[in-house]
């Protein structure tokens, strides 16, 4: 369908007018609430400027009606929420948007809508907002920025609407390897790519766009006597035939990372739903590590500075060239050309044969010469040496163009001799600067190019080389002999072999002559004031705003660029910051590589979050650790709690029970009949070899090797600081075997801190250390008729008192299931931890629960455990520990061994502070109302004035203790173990509630009832 | 993401599929003379670090491997690896350094 | 020195902004100081200023081996609070938090403290006693920290996933009502002009080459500028204190490390506090200007490369957008990695060395940016009265030798 305003005739071009889109069908889309149609090939932008839309934007600080600029990843002022609902998403370039059926597109950061914005009166009176305007007021009163300044400027700032769904999307993450990564699917990537492969390379190339072919498609010339565009198209069809090489399209290299590590973003799915719809990722994240990388990213071509260039239908020449013969797009009718370089004058050539008329070709340089030149002369375009763009007359509000003022560029900066010249679109060109930003993420390090006016590639100490416009290179036979060189060489070094080197394509191109750069364009006007020479369209910051910062002593690039927050947007500066650059140089009066550049961050275009996070998420986010019995717990109602990466029975709540009464139930369960825990997720280590108990002798605080085979331990480890970070107990299963028990959370830790002082301190030491958590289900049995349950079991071990005696190990059988069995206590009751091989677990557990029921037998959770384990004045290991407490804080002492020569953290154990009697020590608390259930964490103070006490210790473990039907806590308080029966007070909110210092066992402290 | 080499088993990888253990070749007192360590020594050992702006010798375990602790020289501006060395050889001379001899 | 105001500005609009005077000099490095700093970041510009302002040291000089700024001052993430476990933590950033208050009007240059409020989400049981422990910790103190209910964070944070079940599902919240953010770049310019203002020589692009020492005493730096006598050296690197130090033949319990941070495109406000996640390593606020800034954790290994790396940003996107699934179509702008100095127990390190007159402040390691103004403070005062100010003592180096750490580690697993 034709008839829209500015989509040329297929004729146009001498029939090559849209080359990439498909006349035969049309597409529908709306853009703000209204319907326009596209073909499928163009993207929104050309969809836009074919149906006429002019003004696509509103700028972020003066809220300037914008239009499109350029053609690819470098435009900042076309920016979309694309898509509804769940799946809309923010600040799109209308230029990398793929036109599709039914695309939704909203204008962004206007209100109420695009064609009349409140926002823009900021730019009546832009003359008070000029370049951090606001570190200089907004000051008084104080409360104000809180209240009314800063949510002001928060709901102005912004661009597009935030995303408030979750996305309904999948991502995912794919890890390759390669021998070459060619960035950039140009002419020169492809030369490169091909030179790499013929070498023997595996090869990706990638290309951020939908094609290849870079710009060389909007250059002329001949590759092999060939058009390039089928020249390129032919080698591509040859990468991507052969096996060797990945041809990867829409897929962006956004980051280049540590030893050739880079990170590339695919848009799957973007330009077409229906592939999501067929279940393919939105998009996918790829990570390569590739042994050479050749960086073949182009050039991106410079506006120019002059007053009011921000004026809808001023835009890149190059995008116009490419708008005009990809998608049969004219901008305008009515061009003028503005330039200090030749390639513009392909863009005056391609209008002219597209039948539109130019108007004027201005040249800022004195003079031009060449076949390019010659060719646009040919046409009878007239040409302007020596002149500038002095202003722009405007529609009102700024919405387009009408016509431009040429001047002569005098030295002096006087403006003088100004010719009006009608037209609607402006077609600019600065100049070009390389792509860098790759070669700079990781230690690149960039020259100055004076032919260029700007940054090439220097120095780098990765395995990157860079070939084309990126590095400088311009014209065609000398980018396809570079790349072609780049290709293989890159090949050799990666593979060691590459045969003999290519032979480069034959190319014919326009030759072109020296470009001159232009900083500035002074305005019309007696003195140039409160004109607008914007160099960061996006983010507003014009010439003036650099020259202020400048003046007020913001001097380094980085200041500048902080100051003014030029660069700062969502293209991070790809189109202004040498302009910047140049104005700073001139206004210090100092070189450009004198004034240095700000460093490329990545991404080199922004990468989703959810490519980032790829399968990562839901279940996949961090997989939950199972116990073999978790599949009992999730059938038997259990209430979880986090520890670590496990999810633990907190209690086993019955119908309309709450989590509190559930837990009483269960400690009054284990204290009167006989309760079930499964323990699984303690951390087992078996520490085996002849020089085990050694070893172990110098990792826990007391000794281990004395233990006799069959018996079990509690042990204390400490760090070489002298602080407790493990608790647990150890069972020497026999000779030169120990099993270590950690807690749950450390056994990962704890098995590597064992490997580390095993390997670099002790390695002549004989000995394996083997993490075993996962191999053994593990329960305890506990309660005063374990021993009942387990003797009703058939077994081949004899549970009696007297056979199976406290702190006792035994191997052997249960219910037919190879078994250990440890005679050890963490709630004070008889208890029997009984460990069996993980895939024997679910079917013991099972048994034990049937053996059990006709003793009342109950299973527990973590929450019981705590209690009963406080109920018996026992530690817990991240409550009564926080990485500054020792075991001697903790009343340990019996356990810290004085013999011992060595152990880790002995001698920190005697540092000044560590041997300091105020030290805060472990006690009991009673408080004086035995209902009242301190909070957790609650300070402790000497005397009742709350308001000038220092606290002298804390509440560590606080319960109500159903055993004893009163509240108990654990506190650490100075001098705490002299202090015994003395009055603490705790105040809570605004009251103070009195607790007595007391011995922390608070039940059976004889330890009478584990003995039975 | 950096690229290790394992001077143990032999396998090349990923940084994930290590883990570093921070500077090499400190010397523990109490390892050798428990009941003489100062309190100055001990400090020394426990907590400084010479934390240098280039070369550095530093420990790594191949934690997705063979699980052994190594030793590694690395530049810290640039993060690049100089060399990979077992735990029981020699602490290179930095001062001399010659890349060639790992 | 220009006021800075609304009249100030309106009357400069009228000459388009031409009459701005320069925030600060460029003088050239005198031959002598009484005090020369070391590091032109935002601990060393607070710390000349207070010395000017509070105790009238004026002969000072601080030097900067690029601009000043330039280091973590200007990479951080700003958050700033006060929401610490030990006594001696929450004496300084609750010190540090209230001079932010007043910062803007004290320096006449917007430095845009924003208390807009903080919250670190509470994800496991073992969080639940920690951070009620910090509710009362910080009672006891002062503080009005209080800990809220899982309806009340939803409240303050609509997006965030509410889910029971979640991986972590969230219990509830730390949250620090006047904890916020403030405006990176302008703490550093804000004080530079100040101290500038006040007679301190600022200098720039000067690197320090050497530190002299006469018997136990320092005399001096050797600089790129030439040498420069000084009865005091104060050295305020962050991540580069060890180079520096080493100068003069003093070993630091430090390590440097590059702490990663990102930003995100910006949209109209979505997240209106501060959201700190430490069980799973995530802390993520919306600038004014519409960015999600999101700090990541410190890379694996030690290093002086401010280049942005993968592993840690990635792990700190993982759990973001299980706490805030809206997050997925939202895009990354751009990366970075800040040089941190990260002390042997995560707390910072003031004072003076056994090199008499060879001050040193360091080891903020991740939290350096809030405790900017406090840490000036105190270590000025320091440096001017020849003793440790009561809140700087217990950060002194001797705490190494004596063993006595100030750990936050149970805190936060991630201590920013």
């Amino acid at each position: 369908m034709s008839g829209l305003p500015h989509r040329l005739p297929e004729a146009a071009l001498g029939g090559r007018a849209g080359r990439l889109i498909d006349r035969s069908q049309t597409l529908s889309f709306t853009f703000d609430g209204k319907t326009l149609t596209g073909h499928p090939g163009d993207t929104l932008a050309s969809a836009l400027l074919a149906n006429g839309v002019r003004v696509v934007g509103r700028s972020f600080k003066y809220h300037r009606p914008r239009g499109l600029i350029g053609i690819g990843s470098e435009e900042p002022n076309g920016l979309f929420a694309i898509g509804d609902g769940a799946r809309m998403e923010p600040n799109i370039r209308a230029t990398q948007a793929e036109l599709y059926d039914g695309l939704t597109a909203q204008s962004q950061n206007r209100w109420p809508s695009l064609d009349f914005d409140v926002g823009a009166l900021n730019a009546r009176f832009s003359r008070l907002f000029p370049a951090g305007f606001y570190y200089k007021t907004f000051m008084w009163p104080r409360v104000f920025w809180k209240h009314i300044y800063e949510p002001f400027i928060r709901r102005a700032a912004g661009l597009g609407p935030p995303p408030q769904d979750a996305d309904p999307d999948s991502y995912e993450q794919v890890h390759v390897h390669c021998d070459v990564l060619v960035v950039g699917g140009g002419v020169a990537g492809i030369a490169a790519a091909k030179a790499a492969m013929d070498a023997g390379a595996r090869v990706i190339i990638a290309d951020e766009s939908a094609r290849f072919g870079g710009i060389t498609d909007l250059e002329g010339g001949t590759i092999d006597d060939i058009d390039p565009v089928e020249w390129m198209r032919a080698t591509v069809a040859e990468l991507a035939a052969n096996e060797r090489v990945q041809v990867l399209k829409r897929t962006t290299v956004s980051g280049h990372y540590d030893h050739n590590y880079a990170v590339m973003m695919e848009r799957v799915a973007d330009h077409n739903p229906a592939l999501i719809a067929a279940g393919a990722p939105r998009h996918r994240l790829w990570k390569v590590r590739a042994g050479e990388v050749v960086l073949a990213s182009g050039a991106i071509e410079r506006p120019l500075a002059f007053a009011d260039n921000d004026t809808p239908g001023i835009m890149l020449s190059s995008a116009v060239r490419g708008y005009v013969a990809r998608y049969g797009v004219t901008p305008g009718h009515d061009a003028v050309i503005i330039t200090n370089n030749d390639d513009a004058y392909r863009t005056a050539q391609t209008l002219f044969e597209a039948g539109v008329n130019v108007a004027r070709i201005i040249d800022t340089r004195p003079d031009a010469q060449g076949t390019l030149v010659d060719r646009v002369k040919a046409f009878g375009t007239r040409l302007t040496f020596s002149s500038g763009i002095a202003g722009v007359v405007r529609e009102a509000g700024g919405k387009g163009l009408r016509a431009i003022k040429v001047a002569p560029l005098r030295r002096s900066g006087r403006v003088g001799d100004v010719e009006t010249i009608p037209c609607d679109l402006v077609c600019m060109s600065g100049g070009w600067n390389p792509a860098v930003h790759l070669f700079c993420h990781v230690t690149g390090k960039l020259d100055f190019s004076e032919d260029l006016a700007s940054f090439v590639p220097g120095t780098t100490n990765e395995r990157l080389r860079v070939v084309g416009a990126a590095n400088g290179t311009f014209d065609l036979p000398s980018i396809l002999k570079e790349a072609t060189a780049g290709g293989h060489a890159a090949a050799k070094a990666a593979i060691g072999k590459a045969g003999r080197a290519p032979k480069a394509p034959t190319a014919r191109a326009d030759s072109e002559g020296p470009m001159e750069p232009v900083w500035f364009m002074p305005a019309e006007g007696a003195k140039n004031e409160g004109n607008k020479h914007f160099l960061d369209f996006q983010n507003d910051v014009t010439a003036a705003d650099v020259e202020l910062a400048v003046r007020e002593g913001y001097r380094s690039v980085e200041h500048v660029k902080r100051y003014t927050t030029l660069g700062m947007a969502t293209d991070q500066g790809k189109t202004s910051n040498i302009n910047a650059l140049g104005i700073v140089a001139d206004a210090l009066e100092i070189s450009i590589p004198q004034v240095g550049t700000t460093r490329f961050r990545p991404p080199y275009t922004p990468i989703s979050f959810g490519a980032f996070v790829g399968q990562k998420r839901g279940a996949l986010f961090q997989p939950i650790r199972r116990t073999p019995i978790q599949s009992w717990h999730e059938v038997n109602g259990a209430d979880y709690e986090p520890v670590g990466q496990w999810r633990r029975p907190y209690c086993f709540p019955r119908a309309s029970e709450t989590r509190e009464q559930a837990v009483i139930r269960e400690v009054l369960a284990v204290r009167t009949k006989v309760g079930l825990l499964d323990a699984s997720t303690l951390g087992k280590i078996e520490v085996s070899g002849p020089d085990a108990g050694k070893f172990l002798d110098l990792m826990y605080t007391n000794v281990m090797s004395s233990l006799k085979v069959g018996r079990c331990r509690y042990g204390l480890l400490m760090n070489d600081q002298g602080f407790l970070f493990d608790d647990g107990v150890v069972a020497r299963l026999d000779d030169d075997r120990f099993l270590v028990h950690t807690t749950s959370g450390n056994a990962d830790h704890t098995a590597a801190w064992f490997e580390l002082w095993h390997q670099t301190e002790w390695p002549k030491l004989n000995l394996f250390i083997t993490p075993v958590t996962e191999q053994w289900a593990q329960f305890a049995i506990a309660g005063p008729k374990a021993r009942q349950v387990l003797q009703s079991l058939d077994s081949d071990l004899d549970f009696s008192a007297d056979a199976f005696k406290f702190m006792d190990y035994q191997a052997g059988h249960l219910n037919g299931a190879p078994v250990r069995v440890f005679r050890i206590s963490f709630s004070g009751e008889l208890s029997y931890e009984v460990a069996t091989p993980a895939g024997r677990g679910l079917a013991l557990w099972q048994a034990v629960i049937d053996a059990g029921t006709v003793h009342g037998l109950e299973p527990y959770g973590t929450e019981a455990l705590h209690v009963m384990r406080a109920e018996k004045g026992f530690i817990m290991i991240g409550d009564e520990t926080d990485g500054t407490v020792t075991p001697l804080d903790l009343g340990l002492s019996w356990a810290v061994s004085k013999k011992k020569a060595d152990y880790v953290g002995k001698r920190a154990l005697q540092t000044p502070a560590l041997q300091r009697p105020d030290r805060r020590q472990f006690v009991g608390i009673e408080t004086d109302d035995p209902t009242f259930v301190l909070p957790d964490g609650v300070q402790a103070i000497d005397g009742t004035d709350a308001s000038a006490a220092e606290p002298i210790g804390y509440v560590s473990s606080t319960y109500y203790s159903p055993t004893l039907d009163r509240s108990i806590a654990f506190a650490l308080i100075e001098r705490g173990s002299e202090r015994m029966g003395e009055t603490v007070h705790f105040p809570i909110d605004d009251r103070l509630v009195a607790g007595k210092i007391v011995d922390p066992v608070f039940y059976d402290k004889e330890g009478e009832r584990q003995n039975v | 993401m950096l690229v290790l080499h394992c001077p143990v088993c032999g396998i090349e990888g990923e940084e994930a599929d290590f883990h570093c253990g921070g500077e090499a070749h400190l010397v523990r007192p109490q390892s050798h003379d428990p009941e003489n360590v100062s309190d100055e020594v001990l400090r020394d050992y426990l907590y400084l670090r010479q934390n240098p702006r280039g070369l550095h010798c530093e420990m790594w375990q191949c934690t997705r491997g063979c699980g052994k602790w190594f030793n590694a020289v690395r530049d810290t501006v640039t993060m690049e690896f100089k060399a990979f060395y077992r735990m029981d050889q020699k602490a290179p001379d930095l001062a001399n350094f010659d890349e060639g001899q790992s | 020195m220009n006021r800075y105001s609304i009249f100030t500005l309106a009357r400069n609009a009228l000459t388009f902004h031409k009459g701005w005077q320069k925030a600060w000099r460029s003088p050239e490095p005198k031959s002598e100081y009484d005090v020369v700093i070391v590091g032109a970041g935002g601990h060393g510009l607070a710390t000349a200023y207070y010395l000017a302002k509070e105790h009238g040291v004026t002969n000072v000089a601080i030097l900067d081996k690029g601009w000043l700024g330039g280091g973590n001052t200007g990479r951080n993430t700003t958050i700033i609070r006060s929401n610490y476990l030990q006594p001696e933590s929450i004496a300084i950033y609750e010190l540090s938090r209230s001079l932010y208050e007043g910062l803007s009007q004290e320096l006449n240059f917007n430095i845009m403290f924003s208390p807009r409020g903080l919250l670190n989400l509470c994800l496991t049981e073992h969080e639940l006693r920690v951070f009620k422990r910090i509710v009362h910790a910080n009672r006891i103190a002062g503080l009005d920290t209080q800990f809220l209910s899982r309806e009340e964070v939803k409240g303050l944070v609509p997006l965030i996933n509410d889910s029971p079940d979640a991986r972590y599902p969230l219990l509830g919240a730390l949250y620090q009502p006047r904890g916020g953010t403030a405006r990176h770049d302008a703490i550093a310019w804000g004080y530079a002009r100040g101290a500038d203002a006040l007679g301190v020589d600022v200098i720039q692009n000067c690197a320090v080459t050497g530190i002299s020492r006469r018997g136990g005493s320092v005399t001096g730096v050797d600089t790129t500028r030439g040498k420069i006598k000084a009865k005091k050296v104060a050295v305020v690197a962050a991540g580069h204190t060890s180079v520096i130090m080493d100068m003069a033949g003093v070993r630091m319990p430090l390590e440097s490390v590059a702490l990663q941070a990102m930003v995100s495109e910006p949209v109209k406000p979505m997240l209106d506090v501060v959201v700190m996640a430490g069980a799973v390593h995530g802390y993520v606020s919306q600038s004014d200007k519409g960015e999600l800034v999101i700090g990541g954790g410190a890379d694996a290994c030690n290093n002086y490369s401010q280049r942005g790396s993968i592993p840690a940003l990635e792990h700190t996107a993982t759990a973001l957008l299980e706490l805030f699934p809206a997050f997925s179509r939202m895009r990354m702008l751009r990366q970075w990695g800040g040089i941190v100095d990260m002390s042997a127990d995560r707390s910072p390190v003031i004072g003076e060395t056994d090199v008499k007159g060879l001050y040193v402040n360091c080891g903020w390691g991740t939290g350096g940016f809030k405790a900017i103004p406090g840490s000036g403070f105190v270590f000025a005062d320091s440096i001017a009265n020849d003793r440790p100010h009561p809140i700087a003592e217990p950060f002194g180096l001797n705490r190494f030798l004596e063993g006595r750490m100030v750990d936050e580690s149970t805190a936060a697993a991630v201590a920013h």
